[in-house]
């Protein structure tokens, strides 16, 4: 299999096994391109492709447009706090104004769960999810899989606890998807006003107190704390929050095994993560980063690719 | 299906010892230079190259894979991507003079694209091609192998097919097949 089951990336739900094994595949190669002398590749040189930014973003965004260059396809980016949307812009108008540009993939990140899903169905474009509101982040949680198998060898059969805001985090679900579909066991941990109501029903353990998600996992994903996201106190203060699911070096050491922190950035540092575990030995949270990049080259060249 | 032998055991075993003494011959005490295999089938002609360079004139040549799927111009006029394979160079080519292996020489588009993709590792002094068969009268771009093992008429309805007794063939060999 050289191709993907889907024309749009739009969330981990909707593809297949052998789709991330053909990603991870893919990006092997990318990985390869990255670190050649000369980073760059005439894939998509015919192809243009917008990044549409409803929402903040640094390293997504950032990441995506080093992916888009390093296959040469030309980029246009578009965000939203300074455009037309401003003006009462609807989502498809907006969009259909910038394909009448004659461009070939939309990168999207959306506040509204399922507006990529929605464009989708209405343009003839390839739609790439960069985040829609809480529901998925398809890249990221291919990314994070990418560099569990790059550290441990293999997805399947390893322990991930998602430890934090799983309440408001699309990276949450997408890991809990990728990591089943790959054959990982997954745990969430994090306070129970943070955990949504009914998540065991997707097979994943739920677990309350964050050492003895440590002691389980062999890989601890550690989220944001999404304080714009949230309307309402979930926890009494960002200090007890840190107290009691803060990760520092003294509770991974504490461990009789090494285990891989991860986390999808930006860290509130202090909070979920102090600095001696985010920068420690344990940490792969630059190469998440590095590993990114090729991972959104791999989704862009072969959504790309289909004829 | 139709098929018919190109080459033995043997007959590729005389080209492969050929296509050595020739880089020895041209290339001396190869101090500067370096051979690539074009993925996925030069490789293995690499491989043979390396070994046999090195039980006759006691060299290691430095070697590496090169894949230029990125690099084709094919891409998006296919029903579906081509799947890239492993690019394996650990040095530069700057200045070096370099030796492209591949097994069968068809519309030259592949050693095009190769020769794209080789540049992301310097600017070379030289280029040579190393082709084990040359599929006469086919070229697409106007490429000629340095060092050829045989060329062949063929017909666009037939393919050469490449048969190693590494890859669980019986014993090495070259066919021309009818395509199905």
């Amino acid at each position: 299999m050289s191709q993907l089951s889907t024309r749009h990336l739009l969330g981990i739900k909707d593809i297949t096994a052998d789709d991330i094994q053909l990603i991870f595949e893919t990006a092997d190669n990318f990985k390869e391109v990255l670190n050649r002398p000369i980073k760059k590749v005439p894939s998509l040189r015919d192809i243009t492709i917008a990044n549409i930014f409803f929402e903040n973003s640094t390293r997504t965004r950032l990441s995506f447009e080093l992916a888009e260059k390093r296959l040469s396809a030309d980029v246009i980016n578009f965000s939203s706090s300074n455009s037309s949307v401003k003006k009462g812009e609807t989502l498809i108008d907006t969009v259909n104004n910038i394909l009448s540009m004659k461009v070939d993939m939309v990168v999207m990140r959306h506040a509204s769960p399922g507006a990529p899903h929605f464009l989708a169905k209405n343009i003839q474009a390839n739609v790439v999810n960069a985040g829609d509101g809480t529901h998925e982040h398809p890249t990221q949680a291919l990314l994070d899989a990418f560099s569990i198998r790059e550290k441990l060898g293999d997805v399947a059969g390893k322990k991930v606890a998602i430890i934090g805001d799983i309440l408001h985090s699309r990276v949450a679900l997408s890991n809990i998807f990728c990591l089943q579909k790959l054959g990982a066991e997954v745990m969430v941990c994090g306070p129970i006003t943070l955990l949504p109501k009914h998540i065991d029903s997707l097979g994943v353990k739920v677990e309350y107190d964050v050492q003895k998600a440590l002691e389980w996992c062999d890989v601890a994903n550690v989220l944001r704390i999404q304080l714009e996201r949230q309307q309402i106190k979930y926890f009494p203060s960002l200090r007890e929050y840190s107290l009691y699911f803060g990760i520092n070096k003294r509770m991974l050491d504490k461990l009789d095994k090494k285990i891989v922190v991860m986390h999808p950035g930006p860290i509130n540092r202090g909070v979920e993560l102090n600095s001696d575990a985010a920068d420690g030995e344990h940490s792969i949270i630059l190469q998440q980063v590095e590993n990114g990049v090729a991972i959104r080259m791999a989704v862009l060249y072969l959504l790309a690719g289909a004829k | 299906m139709q098929k018919r032998l190109v080459l033995d055991q043997q007959q590729i075993s005389i080209i492969l010892k050929r296509f050595c003494h020739q880089l020895i011959e041209n290339h001396d005490t190869f101090d500067n230079t370096v051979l690539l295999g074009l993925q996925p089938r030069g490789p293995i002609v690499l491989d043979k190259i390396v070994r046999l360079l090195e039980e006759i004139s006691g060299v290691k040549v430095p070697f590496g894979y090169l894949d230029a799927t990125f690099h084709r111009d094919d891409f998006r006029r296919r029903d579906f991507p081509l799947k890239a394979n492993e690019t394996k160079i650990d040095f530069l080519i700057e200045g070096k003079k370099v030796v492209l292996i591949d097994d069968v020489l068809y519309k030259g588009r592949s050693v095009r694209a190769a020769m794209d993709a080789m540049i992301a590792f310097g600017r070379p002094q030289k280029v040579e091609l190393m082709i084990l068969i040359d599929r006469k009268y086919t070229r697409d771009y106007p490429i000629m192998p340095d060092y050829c093992g045989v060329k062949v008429n063929t017909l666009e309805s037939q393919y050469v097919s490449v048969e190693w007794a590494e890859k669980g063939f019986e014993k090495d060999a070259i066919w021309i097949t009818e395509k199905a």
